[in-house]
């Protein structure tokens, strides 16, 4: 427990179920989340821990089971949808920046268009969020014309712009350059000690085991285990999880 | 004994044939040598039948009296000379083209994102328009529709549509929008309104440009042409809409007034007339056409990756905003350069219309050469025309793609 978690769920999930077509993804996945709760979920590929965290803000939809996000269930309503995207910021493998919008403008669009705010105030926020990313020199440049560290710390002040609950990250390092892992790294520790909540898919286990307040470990569509960081990394319970924290400890 | 390990480095002088710097110049002059050569043979190859036959080259019969009606178009007489004939041709061509193009853009964007409809009745209704006038000759087409015109019914038991449309076997009547005496006086207040506009306009991005932004860095400062653009919206339009507005009330007639088509004794008056050719080509090279730039639409709007739909999906737009300010301003870019040859394709597929025996530039071509002995000329007259469209289109799309793509360079 980190000094900002509280004891109020924000994320609920009840037995959530997904198939792509035979594949079964998820098969059941029950947890809570709470508000300031940083949790890092970890796994082999193919194991369905992002399918889960896209399962949050339904850009995959879940077939079985109930999510509920900041009191709203996560159903077929649009506005429903729509308000939970409102309170849910991600943070993709890519990055996927707006490649025909300047960098500000990439963080002003949401602002602007879904909140309604003045293109002054926006910019204004936005500015703000980039020098707290420490790439306010990078506000009028286009993603194509900035690093890949910089393309995703753009992208983080994009999604904070529009003052999330709860902030998703799926892989969100995968696609650096060594080099640039740290300057992001450093970003969502300082996002981390801020009291956001924060839903971590990441294979950095030196992150985890500093910031997170649990880790999930998930395997073939299931939990197989979950515990503080220093419980999960030095006493695992499961042949799986140890065999996996071996091999990636090896790296 | 030292051992020389240092790698051997071939610096020997080259010698000319194996100079890649020299090979190259060299093709090109000699490929240059053999096209002029080629082509000099066969001018002068076709020069030498010309004369056996009796002929030559001659532009001068384009002032002599073409001598044959035309349906329509602009102003002609047969007493006409040939020049004048042509040119009726070419004016036919471009309104085809130019009316068909704005069409089938519209029609093909519709069709095109129709197909990728969540919903599967609007998606199947587009794949069949599309599958269907893609896969069936143009020709064949245009003359089925041309046989459809045929068959319309009467003047006199005319379609109606609104009461100001009204098809029948002569083809399509619109109503028209004609200038009356008040229209050179508001074409004055029209000019102020311009004038105006560009005073201020100048003025004002002066303005910010060297005073409000004067203290900010160079690189945050707004260039002088987005001071321009600020100022065109903000400012010249509304003065340029109360200028001409105004000026509409205070000139003493309507500038213009709205020319119903009205049935008389011999078949309707006033208004636009669209003939049974016109409107029978103009159907079936927008029909056509629209079902190939459907698919140009799709694939551009499906080259815009899955992510980016997420991340905006992920900040809260709505599937409509999605759409608007994310995918298809990335589509656009992808979607110019092929919707460009479906828009030369259109105007050169107008040429068909000799099926049907619309006055287009090819028809009234082959009449000429029917007519005169100059077949060589006019083919070449015809081939020029078209290619000078064609250039000319494509120079305005590769001006527009290039001043609408604007991604920064990547690293």
């Amino acid at each position: 427990m980190n000094e900002n978690t509280t004891n109020d769920p924000i994320i609920i999930c009840e037995d959530v179920h997904k198939w792509f077509d035979d594949f079964h993804v998820l098969k059941g996945i029950t947890t809570t989340f709470k508000k300031g709760e940083r949790a890092v979920i970890c796994g082999p590929s193919g194991s369905g821990k992002s399918t889960f965290i896209r399962t949050i803000n339904r850009l995959e939809e879940h077939q079985r089971g109930t999510i509920i996000v900041d009191g709203i269930e996560l159903s077929n309503d649009l506005r429903n949808i729509n308000l939970i995207r409102q309170e849910v910021g991600m943070v993709f493998q890519q990055f996927n920046l707006f490649p025909h919008l300047t960098n500000i403008k990439n963080i002003t669009l949401g602002p602007i268009q879904v909140r309604k705010m003045s293109k002054k105030a926006a910019e204004e926020a936005a500015l703000a969020l980039l020098e707290r990313m420490d790439i306010a020199d990078q506000a009028y440049k286009y993603p194509a014309e900035i690093s890949g560290g910089q393309q995703q710390r753009v992208a983080i002040a994009r999604a904070l712009a529009m003052e999330p609950k709860i902030m998703l990250f799926d892989e969100p390092t995968s696609a650096l350059d060594p080099e640039m892992i740290s300057e992001v790294l450093d970003v969502m520790r300082e996002l981390a000690h801020s009291g956001m909540t924060m839903l971590v898919v990441t294979h950095e286990m030196g992150f985890a085991r500093e910031v997170a307040d649990r880790v999930m470990f998930f395997d073939e569509g299931v939990v197989i285990e979950e515990a503080a960081p220093a419980d999960f990394f030095d006493n695992p319970q499961h042949e799986r999880t140890k065999l996996f924290i071996s091999q990636t400890l090896q790296h | 004994m030292m051992e020389d390990n240092s790698p051997k480095v071939i610096s020997d002088k080259i010698p000319f044939y194996r100079d890649v710097r020299f090979l190259q110049v060299f093709f090109q002059i000699l490929f240059l040598i053999g096209i002029v050569l080629l082509a000099g043979f066969l001018y002068s190859n076709m020069l030498n039948g010309l004369k056996k036959q009796g002929l030559e080259l001659e532009l001068s019969f384009l002032r002599t009296e073409a001598g044959f009606d035309i349906s329509e178009g602009i102003e002609y007489e047969s007493s006409d000379t040939y020049l004048k004939a042509f040119s009726v041709g070419v004016v036919n061509t471009i309104k085809v083209s130019i009316i068909g193009i704005f069409c089938a853009t519209f029609i093909g964007f519709f069709f095109g994102i129709a197909r990728l409809s969540s919903n599967w009745l609007v998606r199947t209704i587009a794949s069949v328009y599309v599958e269907c006038f893609r896969n069936i000759p143009v020709i064949l087409q245009i003359m089925f529709w041309y046989a459809t015109m045929l068959v319309l019914p009467a003047v006199d038991e005319s379609i109606s549509l609104f009461d100001s449309i009204f098809i029948n076997v002569q083809g399509v009547y619109l109503p028209s929008l004609e200038g009356t005496a008040g229209l050179i006086p508001w074409l004055w207040y029209l000019l102020v309104g311009i004038i105006l506009a560009i005073i201020v306009v100048l003025g004002l991005a002066a303005f910010r440009y060297f005073f409000e932004f004067r203290e900010l860095h160079e690189t945050d400062r707004p260039s002088f042409i987005s001071n321009i653009i600020f100022g065109a919206k903000w400012v010249a339009a509304p003065i340029f809409l109360i200028v001409t507005i105004v000026g509409w009330f205070l000139t003493p007639e309507v500038p213009f007034e709205l020319l119903q088509p009205e049935l008389q004794r011999f078949g309707f008056v006033g208004g636009m007339n669209f003939s049974p050719e016109f409107t029978a080509l103009l159907i079936g090279l927008t029909v056509y056409t629209s079902a190939f730039i459907a698919e140009v639409v799709r694939s551009g709007i499906q080259a815009v990756v899955k992510g980016q739909r997420e991340a905006a999906r992920s900040v809260g737009l709505k599937e409509s905003q999605v759409l608007r300010l994310v995918v298809v301003p990335q589509a656009i870019p992808v979607i110019v350069p092929p919707l460009t040859s479906q828009y030369l394709n259109l105007a050169k597929n107008s040429s068909l219309a000799i099926a049907i025996g619309f006055p287009e530039l090819f028809q009234i071509g082959k009449t000429m050469i029917g007519q005169t002995d100059q077949s060589i000329l006019i083919f070449a007259m015809i081939m020029v025309s078209y290619l000078i469209m064609s250039l000319t289109t494509s120079a305005f799309m590769n001006w527009y793609n290039r001043s609408i793509t604007r991604m920064g360079r990547s690293k």
